[in-house]
């Protein structure tokens, strides 16, 4: 068999195969069990919680647990602020890159808070070493707080009836410290025996073989790169992220990177199945979101290895696929399969440039986003999923006329509302944007101070195409994804900043929504299972589930990608 | 609110001193023990030291050439064109391409051209091309060099990256290595 597609499934099935162990695993620090890591981690912990003044013993109410995750999002707001707009005269600066403007300061930080890492900055140029650190803090902390508030998620699903569920800030520190600290230790290790750089001696000069002087920027990139891939974060070091060689230096380090972006979305999966004790519905979930990924995966590897017609009709040869925006160490098959594991879980890193892939794969980039729950980002990409479980429980219940019920707690008026307003928030500011950055392109409308020169000139291509680069912007920044059609000219205030405000209500609505949802319903009287009640554990449920998503994802932005990416596939492919 | 703004600061300082200090030391410390000290693979040849991972501008007809960068070589400053597939410009960007290769690989047929050699690369420092795309240009080097084609044959061959593990990826050249093993050649 071809060794590019044995490649892609290889990371596939690896990644699967190291997920269930480490579900097992998450399961018990959920769990507050005991690991082989309590010598090292349970002093330093118990170190942390005493100097904070924490109990982390004392148990919250998921409204409690929502006040502690937004008060501290708010003071890392803060102090990101702080530090990204005084850069240059802080220490860690030997390439002496500027500090940030405002607004670029309140892209970059939402970006990283909200576990986006959309980068309207070029790392090379737009930050120093210490921004760097900062922004890796937050790879690790924004991470950590999906995972926590996913765990009080499972919480309010394990208990019968409960109104206290766990301590969100013990969650929050043993996401960071058990579960990616351990994991980003090992990956970094192995990137930098690979070659990827991690070292504070500024911009290294080489004399080319033809004697051109060059310039090559380093630093401490194997720190960042390991847990921007585990923690669904994707902000690259280097300006065009894993498609460097520095950051992703060989086929290996390929593998490996692209199993991290899957791994901890997918073990988060199966931890639910052993918190829960319930492993079938781990499989019902787990089928559901692996049937839209292949689905997704498969067309697009399909049309990257088929390479460019436009490129054929000049009589030249395609023998690898199509390769403008692509590295030839890894291929058009692994650039595909990373284009779609990268969208359909919050990541966002790339490998490839996905502005150059051919139209139906950027469309299918889209939809994992669209979706953004085939996985999805670690911790919050259940949670997305947890609405749309709710809303198949829901039009069940009506189709065979019984009162809605999930795992014994029965689904009411209130926390429908609370599911539908979460749904369609997703397309409302994906389509919303959209529709404001196209209107003003249409009338090429001169934007002052909000960008330099008239609307159109932030495009980098011209037709169906353009509108693509315009909805992909916001479609990544509304799934806090943080991929981008990098064409487009982002970095001016307008991008900054209804990008900005797009990720921050993207980020946290999405996260009070389901975590109110779990928290009501736990607090109900638990009914017990009879031979009425509908069994989410099913293909069939599963079935429903996957159904609901097609037809309200489908329903939601048809229309913008027929627009797009559907229309320039049709010019292309006549 | 109120209860959680001092833990909240008192933690993230924590936070701030664990993640952004500790665990960098770590990693610091264990890129002391990778290639040069975590600076990455260099090649040293005749006196100076490459990276062996960035791609260089080779634009004498006697060297192997790397694929198109769209940032013109720039290590210090990464990235792709970001033109998308049907766009008109970037099309007329290729075309001038495969134009000028047949200008100065004037023995070479048009169908024989891989479409690696006349895209940009996603980062702009892709090291590698195909083992076409270096087959393709060996006509031009044994005019510019005084190499019988079949030398620089046998030299592309010896200098074919596999697959990992002869199973997984793609088959691929460096091509500063290949131009290091060129000028080397007796």
């Amino acid at each position: 068999m071809n060794t590019e597609i044995l490649g892609v499934i290889l990371i596939y099935i690896a990644a699967v195969v190291l997920a269930i162990p480490l579900g097992k695993y998450i399961a018990k620090v959920f769990a507050g069990e005991k690991s082989w890591l309590d010598p090292i981690l349970s002093p330093l912990e118990k170190f942390f919680f005493r100097f904070s003044g924490i109990d982390a013993s004392k148990e919250m109410s998921w409204k409690q647990s929502l006040a502690a995750l937004l008060t501290i999002n708010v003071i890392w707001f803060l102090i990101s602020m702080a530090v990204l707009m005084n850069m240059s005269w802080l220490p860690l600066n030997p390439d002496g890159n500027p500090s940030m403007s405002a607004d670029l300061a309140f892209n970059t930080t939402v970006s990283f808070v909200s576990n986006t890492n959309l980068q309207h900055y070029s790392g090379e140029s737009g930050v120093s070493y210490f921004g760097q650190l900062l922004l890796m803090l937050f790879q690790f902390i924004s991470a950590g707080t999906g995972i926590a508030i996913c765990g009080v998620v499972f919480i309010a699903m394990k208990e019968r009836t409960a109104d206290m569920l766990g301590n969100f800030y013990n969650l929050l520190v043993k996401s960071c410290t058990r579960i990616l600290l351990p994991l980003s230790i090992v990956l970094a290790t192995i990137l930098i025996f690979r070659g990827t750089p991690m070292t504070f001696n500024g911009k290294d000069t080489m004399i080319s073989m033809q004697g051109d002087t060059m310039q090559v920027s380093t630093g401490p990139a194997a720190a960042m790169v390991a847990i921007k891939q585990l923690g669904t974060n994707g902000g690259g070091y280097f300006g065009a992220n894993s498609a460097v060689p520095l950051e992703n230096p060989d086929y290996l380090t390929n593998i490996l990177e692209n199993i991290s972006i899957i791994l901890i979305p997918i073990a988060l999966v199966f931890a639910l199945g052993f918190f829960l004790n319930r492993k079938k519905l781990s499989w019902m979930v787990f089928g559901v979101m692996t049937a839209g990924f292949i689905l997704l995966v498969i067309p697009t590897i399909h049309y990257e290895m088929g390479g460019n017609p436009a490129i054929e009709k000049m009589g030249i040869t395609q023998p690898l696929g199509s390769m403008e925006g692509k590295e030839v160490r890894f291929g058009p098959a692994a650039s595909a399969l990373w284009e779609i594991t990268t969208t359909v879980t919050s990541n966002g890193s790339v490998n490839s440039m996905h502005d150059s892939s051919m139209p139906l794969s950027g469309m299918n980039a889209m939809l994992g986003m669209m979706v953004n729950a085939f996985y999805g980002g670690v911790g919050v990409g259940f949670l997305n999923f947890y609405i749309f479980i709710i809303i198949a429980v829901f039009i069940s219940g009506l189709m065979v006329g019984r009162t809605p019920e999930f795992l014994g707690k029965k689904i009411e008026a209130r926390e429908m509302k609370i599911a539908m307003i979460v749904f369609l928030l997703h397309p409302l500011l994906v389509l919303t944007g959209t529709a404001i950055a196209s209107h003003l392109t249409a009338h090429d409308t001169p934007m002052g101070w909000w960008f330099s020169g008239n609307a159109s000139g932030w495009l980098n291509n011209p037709g169906y195409h353009g509108f693509s680069e315009m909805l992909y912007e916001y479609t990544s920044s509304s799934a806090n994804n943080g991929s981008g059609f990098e064409g487009l000219g982002d970095a001016n205030p307008f991008w900054n900043i209804t990008c900005g405000i797009v990720m921050l209500l993207a980020r946290f609505l999405p996260i009070i929504g389901p975590v109110a949802i779990a928290g009501l319903l736990a607090a109900k009287k638990y009914i017990p299972e009879s031979a009425g009640t509908l069994k989410a554990d099913t293909a069939t449920f599963g079935l429903m589930v996957f159904a609901v998503i097609a037809v309200l994802v489908g329903l939601s932005f048809f229309p913008a990608l027929a627009l797009g990416p559907i229309a320039e596939h049709f010019t292309l492919f006549k | 609110m109120k209860t959680n703004i001092l833990p909240g600061i008192k933690l993230t300082l924590l936070l701030i001193i664990f993640f952004m200090g500790v665990y960098t030391f770590i990693i610091l410390g264990i890129a002391q023990l990778g290639p040069n000290h975590g600076k990455g693979f260099m090649v040293e040849a005749d006196g100076k030291t490459y990276y062996e991972n960035i791609a260089q501008d080779f634009s004498d007809d006697k060297y192997f050439w790397s694929r198109p960068s769209a940032v013109n070589y720039n290590a210090a400053g990464s990235g792709g064109s970001n033109k998308g597939p049907s766009n008109p410009d970037y099309l007329a960007t290729v075309q001038v391409r495969i134009d000028s290769f047949l200008v100065h690989n004037p023995d070479i047929r048009k169908e024989d051209i891989p479409s690696d050699l006349v895209t940009a690369s996603g980062s702009g420092q892709d090291p590698n091309i195909s083992i076409q795309g270096a087959l393709v240009q060996v006509s031009r080097i044994a005019k510019a060099s005084n190499i019988s084609p079949d030398n620089l044959k046998a030299l592309v061959n010896q200098n074919i990256e596999k697959p990992l593990l002869g199973l997984f990826g793609t088959e691929k050249i460096n091509v500063l290595k290949l131009n290091i093993a060129l000028s080397h050649f007796k």
